[in-house]
């Protein structure tokens, strides 16, 4: 077995080769550059590191979103085009979980992966940790920061902030939250390859050719449609 | 010896996500297009961000399908051919990243595409080209005349300074109120009127091969504006002959002038305004009186975006020795130029 991890969704890009029992391999940067110019050296790069060709690969878990729309869809159109055309199982995993998955499985509360959705708005989920297993308490979702901060201050557990905006937000999630609120080192903030790998290790392949990335958001335009059509039909 | 090559072309640059397999060069083996136009049509035109994500709806599909279509597997494919530049960054990127994984996945050739060197190379599905020759791009994003003394080399002659014939067709035809695309309906339209309202045409400077259509398109909007300040209404099927009899007066004196500038062998007409039948017409026409030089207009499913004419394409990109890695990027603006070497 022999499981490729990318993800492109968000400013860091990663690769990942994970074994039976071992990650093989793992490439990691944070950088704003151009992920469709670096990521496929990347993979090529760490699979002749590991000693592993294309044929070889026997899964693809990809991260699907939430993030930068045109990031996800570079490494979901990869994910896609690679297991198809290796004819091997793909999985999707939730860009925030794998932001959690690292220190959060190991956390006795909960995790709060955040990624910044501009204008006070975040990406962002609770997940658990138990056992070494992570599960979602409250679903992937696009929310402001402050509507966000009280919600989960009300659930009276500590929350672990893990991503690299969250010196964006800290301010107004200590204002709200005090002690309550635990904030991950900074060599926590990147989501982990490998870690994406280890998640899809278990799950079953989806149907490839209507993967698609989750953005969370409707683009623009047809949400605006929407909008215009559903106050022609109720006017 | 290898007896025959096959290229897989990969088409993404606008709103069809399309994948083709073309055999030595000329040879249809698989074309498939899937169009998103009625997805388009809501909001008027193309957005960009829904390009994108049909694109990644798609993609496998279309590749399938292509290869179902020729009944070959990925391992009889000899380079993958994709359109590098220009258009949308988004949607190319789709076919870009798409191409690379199947080119690594595969151990294969990876072959860049300048999307109108695809739109000429469409021509040699039809016919063998004949150089030196000379090409008029017209499309919604482009009108161009390119010459061409070799295979794989172009030299823009002319271009538009603003906007593109198939883009003042759009806009025209908006003002008449018709829906989003506006080409077909104009040239229908003009079928059944006059070209009875003055409008300008654009020569620019002496001896120029480029073109202007923005005033034209403001002319037309100007002379529904004031007829309905008078009070009065324009039939819009002579408005529609009259914007038309503009368009293509100026497209093909200035094709005429750069034959007999350039003593061509062969037109090759390319995009997808060349599915107008006006300019058909007045092309047919207009070069009939020539019979030295061969005009070939393609058939309408290889004027509008399509891979094979990228795998064309690819395929003598592929003999030239083209390649590239698998750092290739989508560039919006790419200039056909670059490729000359
Ligand atoms: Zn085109």
């Amino acid at each position: 077995m022999t499981i490729l991890a990318i993800d492109t969704s968000n400013h860091p890009l990663g690769v990942a080769l994970l074994d039976d029992n071992q990650v093989l391999g793992e490439f990691m940067t944070n950088l704003k550059k151009n992920h469709s110019v670096r990521i496929m050296p990347a993979i090529q790069t760490l699979m002749k590191d590991c000693e592993r060709l294309p044929a070889d690969l026997t899964k693809i878990v990809v991260a699907k979103g939430p993030g930068s729309y045109t990031g996800v869809r570079i490494g979901v159109t990869i994910a896609k085009t690679l297991a198809w055309s290796l004819n091997i199982p793909l999985v999707g995993i939730s860009s925030l979980e794998v932001l959690a998955a690292g220190i959060g499985r190991y956390f006795d509360g909960y995790v709060a992966p955040l990624v910044d959705a501009r204008r006070g708005q975040i990406y962002t989920a609770l997940y658990q940790g138990e056992n070494g297993k992570l599960t979602a308490v409250v679903e992937d979702q696009l929310v402001m920061v402050d509507e966000w901060a009280l919600r989960i201050a009300a659930m009276g557990k500590p929350i672990l902030f893990v991503g690299n905006d969250v010196p964006i937000h800290r301010a107004i999630l200590e204002k709200t939250l005090g002690t309550q609120a635990t904030f991950a080192s900074i060599t926590e903030y990147n989501p982990r390859p490998a870690e994406l790998a280890l998640l899809g290790k278990e799950k079953m392949g989806e149907d490839i050719h209507s993967f698609v990335p989750n953005y969370i958001r409707l683009a623009e335009a047809e949400a605006k449609w929407l909008e215009a059509k559903g106050k022609i039909l109720n006017g | 010896m290898k007896k025959e090559l096959l290229i897989l072309g990969i088409e993404t640059s606008c709103d069809e996500t399309a994948v083709a397999i073309i055999k030595n060069g000329r040879e249809m083996a698989a074309n498939v297009v899937a169009s998103q136009i009625e997805s388009h049509k809501r909001f008027g035109g193309v957005v960009p961000e829904i390009a994108s994500r049909h694109h990644v709806e798609q993609i496998t599909i279309v590749i399938e399908e292509a290869l179902q279509q020729a009944n070959l597997t990925m391992a009889e494919i000899d380079a993958i051919a994709v359109t590098e530049g220009p258009g949308l960054v988004g949607a190319l990127l789709i076919g870009v990243n798409a191409a690379k994984a199947l080119a690594f996945a595969h151990n294969k050739p990876l072959v860049p595409v300048h999307h109108i060197a695809g739109h000429i190379y469409a021509n040699r599905l039809i016919t063998e080209l004949k150089f030196p020759l000379l090409a008029l791009v017209v499309s919604g994003g482009h009108t161009e005349l390119v010459y061409m003394k070799e295979h794989g080399h172009f030299e823009v002659i002319g271009e538009t300074r603003d906007d593109a014939a198939g883009e003042a067709y759009d806009k025209v035809a908006r003002t008449l109120h018709m829906p989003y695309p506006g080409g077909p309906h104009i040239d229908r339209l003009a079928q059944e009127g006059n070209p009875t309202i003055p409008l300008p045409r654009a020569w620019l400077e002496e001896g120029s091969y480029d073109f202007s259509f923005s005033g034209l398109k403001s002319a037309v909007i100007n002379a529904v504006h004031n007829a309905e300040q008078r009070g009065e209404s324009i039939a819009p099927e002579d408005l529609a002959a009259s914007f038309q009899a503009s368009v293509i007066e100026v497209l093909v004196k200035k094709t005429e002038k750069a034959v007999a500038a350039y003593g061509v062998e062969q037109i090759l007409i390319a995009g997808g305004v060349a599915a107008n039948k006006g300019l058909r017409q007045a092309l047919e026409h207009a070069f009939s009186k020539n019979p030295g030089i061969e005009l070939v207009i393609p058939p309408l499913s290889l004027c509008t975006d399509n891979a094979a004419m990228i795998a064309a394409a690819g395929s003598v990109m592929f003999e030239k020795g083209i390649r590239a890695g698998l750092d290739l990027n989508a560039i919006p603006g790419l200039d056909i130029e670059l490729y000359n070497g």
